[in-house]
């Protein structure tokens, strides 16, 4: 269980870590290294996974175990089985799981909602931060503050202009779309998308402002256009940033059941994990043994994720975020 | 509006299909009404005489959106095959466990299903006044006149007016047992409250508590226990003033409510009597309602009060019968002239008018429905059309005699009645209190102040 602890103890560092000023920094990292605080963070670590672990050890005991009593007692009776992976992996009942289909479909959700979220974000920030046109700030201003509109606001309007379209009094400005099957994808990615376009600005933009002056200059003294500069001199530079972003947006898609709810919904066809889930243990809760192992099927990829870009993800939040 | 992509699709399937497409596609206008029946009778495949009724809609399709799943989705399904092949007409079924609170975003979003199984009679009435929900098509209309009690009906209307035939049931006045231990120390199944009291103390005299109690159901924590007080009531105060107390007619605080809840209190807070195989009285607050009944199985607890559904949380390889492991027996009341049930069930509101939708509303409200349902198993419904003979299991049995019992006095679960701030929030919470050691009338008090004013 150390994979889980990892990420545990690296962000409650990455929490104390900002508010240190320069000269400070040097006491803070004595502090931070000292040996009680190394004891705290294991402790809090340990702490933490101890759920995840509890979960983890249920999701190989039998049904009846787990119902019947904790999942400490593996340790005096160790019973294990692999019937609640293949139950919600692979039965043929529509009722309990087939989680393999709707695996697929939340990568058919989450990679193109990263993609395009990060594209956009990325030509906005750039645009905002070194297009010069009049209102850049106030537009800047905008979007920072669009962060404070929950998105349970916007659900509803958006759900009725994907069913309805938009009309003005009688008249119909923009039919509805009419999405059937899978096409039913696209309200989706268009949802996280928006949802995520704010943030995602706000921390490309402070990032690509922060990008010097100069070389921006010195390329266009060449005769660079914005397109070229943006491919050839600032997407190179920005890596971290966006890998952060990307680890954020995907971890957010990729857990919500909000949002796939509602534009989704139960539709086999375009339903995620989180959807499939949430209804695994039956009407009345009578199945709930198959939640820890359907638990950790959705859990492997952001798990792998996560590992594999965390260094990108402290790095990359903190650069974007010191601005100020 | 959202017949808009049904349509085109209409249109595409039946030109694949090539059936009969003059008559039953798109309705240029042209076609009269006997035409297009005559034609599409002809285009129904053989054996499928008895759904002549529902013809004329190949191609169409319907969505349904319900808060059962699973296993019960799979039968839900199933069950809807015979009538899909025979019609044309596609059923797409979707159930999920936030169904409340996503059937309100649907319809305020213009995303509304055809269908909906609407399990409390509460939220019907909402989506009603707020003029969403069709009234049933004729043909409904009828068979719910025919199959129903005066009760069922009450319950899927508005104002007078039926919106929502009634579906599937299940009875709540309950009591789990194990026949075989109630054989070995010589208990009998009582017939009266009193009776029901005196085995109690009976069975604690023996040393061994009675009693198992859970009411641990996630975010809806207490329910259990809304259940036993409903119940109480319609036995202490009789039907009549648990009509009004649920209409808030008289107050949430009433004597008769008082009277109710304690009789509850002295079994439920009676440590004597609870909470065998889990600890004292407040271990009810902790223990989740699937495993209550378990310590039946194991001979520490004998009687566990639990809806019939509770059929399905036994652990695999437990048999439930009379002469099985476990069983339950009507929650008697105070003499046995008097039988008040309480139960639940849904109903079927529809949020669309085209024919196909009326058709799928006429069928599931049918007879031929009820029994087709029902031999697929776990099944039960309150329609009087259903052949206990094709009911399966001896629990679902019991209940359609007891629906169908001409002297029961059928009640809808109170809760489902209440506006949801109470009947799904403080009167759970107020339970869930009470079990902690609350006092009753402080309880109540708190309750009834939670109820909405307007």
């Amino acid at each position: 269980m150390t994979t889980a602890a990892a990420p545990v103890s690296s962000q409650s560092g990455a929490a104390v870590a900002p508010p240190a000023a320069v000269p400070m920094s040097g006491r803070v990292k004595k502090k931070l290294t000292s040996r009680f605080a190394t004891v705290t963070a294991v402790v809090i670590a340990v702490l933490w996974t101890v759920p995840t672990a509890g979960l983890f050890i249920s999701s190989f005991r039998p049904a009846n175990d787990i119902r019947a009593n904790g999942w400490w007692n593996f340790f005096t009776d160790p019973a294990v089985t692999l019937d609640n992976y293949s139950e919600v992996l692979f039965s043929t009942s529509a009722g309990s799981g087939q989680l393999a289909g709707y695996f697929l479909n939340s990568v058919v959700i989450t990679v193109p909602t990263v993609l395009f979220a990060l594209a956009l974000a990325a030509f906005a920030a750039y645009a905002i931060a070194w297009i010069p046109f009049r209102g850049a700030s106030w537009v800047f201003i905008g979007i920072f503050a669009l962060q404070i509109v929950p998105l349970q606001m916007a659900l509803v309007p958006l759900l009725r202009l994907f069913s309805e379209g938009v009309s003005i009094g009688e008249t119909n400005i923009i039919p509805a779309p009419e999405l059937i099957g899978a096409q039913r994808f696209a309200t989706v990615w268009f949802a996280h998308v928006c949802f995520s376009l704010p943030i995602g600005i706000f921390l490309l933009h402070n990032f690509i402002s922060e990008l010097p002056g100069e070389l921006m200059e010195a390329a266009r003294m060449d005769g660079a256009s914005h397109s070229r500069i943006f491919r050839q001199i600032v997407l190179p530079l920005i890596g971290p940033a966006l890998a952060s972003f990307a680890i954020f947006q995907f971890l957010w898609v990729w857990n919500d059941l909000l949002v796939a709810l509602i534009f989704a919904g139960g539709n086999p066809q375009v339903a995620p994990l989180t959807v499939r889930l949430a209804e695994l243990a039956g009407t009345r809760g009578e199945e709930f043994q198959r939640l820890t192992s359907g638990a950790f099927i959705s859990i492997v990829v952001p798990v792998i994720i996560f590992l594999a870009l965390q260094r990108y993800f402290v790095r990359g939040l903190l650069a974007g975020g010191l601005k100020g | 509006m959202t017949a808009r992509p049904l349509n085109r699709r209409r249109r595409a399937a039946a030109g694949i299909v090539g059936l009969a497409l003059a008559a039953t596609a798109c309705g240029t206008g042209g076609s009269t009404a006997s035409e297009g029946e005559a034609d599409a009778d002809a285009s129904l495949p053989a054996g499928c005489e008895d759904y002549a009724d529902y013809a004329g809609s190949s191609g169409t399709e319907v969505s349904m959106y319900t808060s059962i799943r699973d296993i019960e989705a799979d039968r839900y399904v199933q069950s809807f095959e015979e009538f899909e092949k025979c019609t044309g007409i596609t059923i797409n079924y979707e159930g999920s466990g936030e169904f409340e609170a996503q059937l309100n975003v649907k319809v305020q979003g213009g995303n509304a299903p055809d269908i909906a199984f609407i399990p409390q009679p509460g939220l019907l009435q909402r989506f009603v006044q707020a003029g969403k929900v069709m009234e049933v098509p004729e043909g409904t209309a009828e068979n719910v006149e025919e199959f129903w009690s005066e009760a069922w009906k009450e319950y899927g209307s508005v104002d007078g007016k039926l919106y929502a035939a009634p579906m599937g049931a299940n009875v709540k006045s309950y009591v789990w047992y194990s026949p075989s231990q109630f054989e070995e120390a010589g208990y009998e199944v009582p017939t009266t409250l009193d009776e029901l009291m005196a085995l109690s103390d009976e069975i604690a005299g023996s040393g061994k508590k009675p009693w198992c109690a859970g009411i641990e159901s996630g975010d809806a924590t207490g329910w259990p226990a809304t259940d036993w007080v409903e119940d109480m009531m319609l036995r202490t105060a009789g039907a009549e003033t648990y009509d009004q107390w649920v209409n808030h007619e008289i107050p949430f605080n009433d004597d008769a409510v008082v009277e109710a809840v304690d009789a509850v209190g002295a079994i439920l807070k009676n440590e004597k009597y609870v909470n065998a195989g889990f600890g004292d009285v407040r271990s009810i607050a902790t223990t989740s309602f699937q495993d209550a009944g378990t310590p039946i199985l194991e001979g520490e607890c004998f009687l566990h009060r639990q809806a019939s559904f509770y059929a399905n949380q036994w652990p695999e390889g437990t048999t439930v019968a009379e002469d099985g492991d476990v069983f339950a027996f009507y929650l008697p009341s105070e003499s046995e002239d008097s039988k008040p049930v309480l139960g639940g069930g849904e109903f079927v509101a529809a949020f669309a008018d085209r024919p196909e939708v009326q058709k799928v509303q006429t069928y599931l409200s049918s007879d031929e429905y009820a029994n087709t349902k029902a031999e697929i198993g776990d099944w039960i419904s309150a329609n009087t059309g259903l052949d206990v003979a094709n009911v399966k299991n001896p629990i679902d049995q019991l209940s359609v005699e007891t629906l169908q019992d001409e002297s029961a006095e059928f009640r809808f679960d109170g809760s489902d009645l209440m506006p949801a701030a109470v009947g799904a929030g403080s009167f759970w919470n107020g339970m869930t209190e009470w079990i902690n050691g609350a006092e009753t009338k402080q309880v109540l008090d708190g309750i009834e102040e939670s109820w909405p004013s307007s």
